[in-house]
């Protein structure tokens, strides 16, 4: 297993929705836990991979991530099961998705 | 149509029970402290999610196992949550506790954890039945139920089956192992479903109703089910035990000596076993009402 982290300040997105969970970890999949949290504006994601080696390309994931969304105050958890970086992205838009129809 | 089948446990609890509330969400993360150790992932919900809810308005207790995580195999925190969901049920008293199952039974790397998280669910589904709330069984995961959760279905008063699920002890990769290839074919499909299948175990009584794979025909018949509790004892009893017993004497003095379930299904008076493997749900339930065995005693 291996942990990765990342923090992305100054968002501009609050989701303000209760919390949620899409997705499941099994094989080539992943669970995504989105909460929201104060972080003085930023957007945490931890990462939780079975697939140890892969921090670089994780971190371009992320970093698309970030620019398509922009959160705020915004704590991702992440538990990953070898999913693909496409399946990473769609799981976690679904995610929030799902958090701004809650919110709605 | 939507397929239950298909479904994750989160989108069937959606699909079949209103209103619903979880208890030990994710976002609580109560996850494995065995798994990490063994440096395998966890999830938020450890694989069940359990909580409350309606069905046609009535109050039920719920739990849903994922079988993506680890075949909705039982570890210590995912039997805990089970557990405590039914010494909740005893307390508050809904009208019956739903248990969609999906499960290949203990979670192995948990061990002796698993195991006794496995026993304390049938105590405590016992405990639940004998407070008269009516336990009711879902299986129609692509994970089937097996061991210790096979044996904690059979402990319930209503199980519904698809054509899809299989209910069984030991799964057909673990006959192989123990016994050779002779005995049991885990690669022969049709052999695994003719052997543990929803249709084999509603000709054999094993489960009270065979729905089509659809998540509006599982809540019908989870209804139907609420209200069949209504006429029966919820309670496991003495006597229903004995019936039980002397039922399964019966059927192995009667069908021991069969190799195939269609040996069985013959025997049984189904006039061309070879052709139910093909029928729809439907079909199938028609052709077979005159002649499938006796619904057993609730027990």
């Amino acid at each position: 297993m291996e942990t990765l982290v990342y923090r992305f300040e100054q968002g501009q997105r609050k989701l303000g929705s209760a919390a949620q969970l899409v997705g499941v970890v099994s094989s080539g999949n992943l669970e995504v836990l989105v909460q929201s949290l104060d972080l003085q504006s930023a957007c945490e994601i931890e990462v939780n991979t079975a697939a140890v080696g892969f921090g670089v390309i994780w971190q371009a994931v992320m970093n698309d991530f970030n620019q398509r969304w922009q959160l705020a105050d915004c704590r991702i958890a992440i538990n990953d099961m070898g999913a693909t970086p496409a399946v990473v992205s769609l799981r976690m838009d679904q995610a929030i998705e799902a958090c701004l129809e809650q919110a709605k | 149509m939507s397929s239950y089948l298909e479904a994750t446990a989160r989108q069937r609890v959606a699909a079949l029970i209103s209103e619903f509330t979880e208890f030990l969400p994710p976002a609580k993360e109560w996850t494995s402290p065995h798994l990490p150790q063994l440096n395998a992932p966890v999830s938020f919900d450890d694989g069940v999610i359990i909580g409350r809810g309606t069905v046609d308005g009535k109050q039920v207790y719920v739990a849903a196992q994922e079988g993506g995580f680890m075949g909705g195999a039982v570890g210590e925190v995912h039997g805990a949550k089970l557990v405590g969901l039914m010494r909740a049920a005893v307390i508050h008293k809904p009208q019956a506790l739903v248990l969609l199952a999906e499960s290949g039974g203990v979670r192995l790397h948990e061990a002796n954890a698993g195991l006794i998280a496995v026993s304390e669910v049938m105590r405590a589904l016992l405990a639940v039945r004998a407070a008269g709330i009516p336990v009711i069984v879902v299986i129609g995961g692509s994970n089937g139920c097996f061991g210790g959760m096979g044996i904690v279905s059979r402990c319930a008063n209503v199980i519904i089956m698809s054509e899809e699920a299989r209910l069984a002890m030991s799964g057909p990769e673990v006959i192989e192992t123990a016994n050779g290839v002779e005995e049991f074919d885990s690669r022969d499909r049709a052999l695994v479903w003719r052997t543990t299948g929803g249709k084999h175990r509603y000709l054999l009584g094993d489960c009270q109703m065979l729905v089509a794979d659809d998540d509006a025909a599982f809540k019908a018949a989870i209804v139907q089910g609420m209200q069949d509790s209504i006429q029966s004892e919820v309670a496991l009893s003495l006597a229903a035990l004995e019936g039980e017993q002397e039922m399964l004497t019966a059927r192995l003095q009667d069908l021991g000596n069969k190799i195939d379930p269609m040996d069985i299904w013959a025997a049984m008076g189904v006039e061309h076993p070879e052709d139910i493997a093909i029928l729809d749900t439907e079909a199938f339930l028609q052709l077979t009402a005159s002649i499938r065995q006796t619904e057993r005693q609730h027990g």
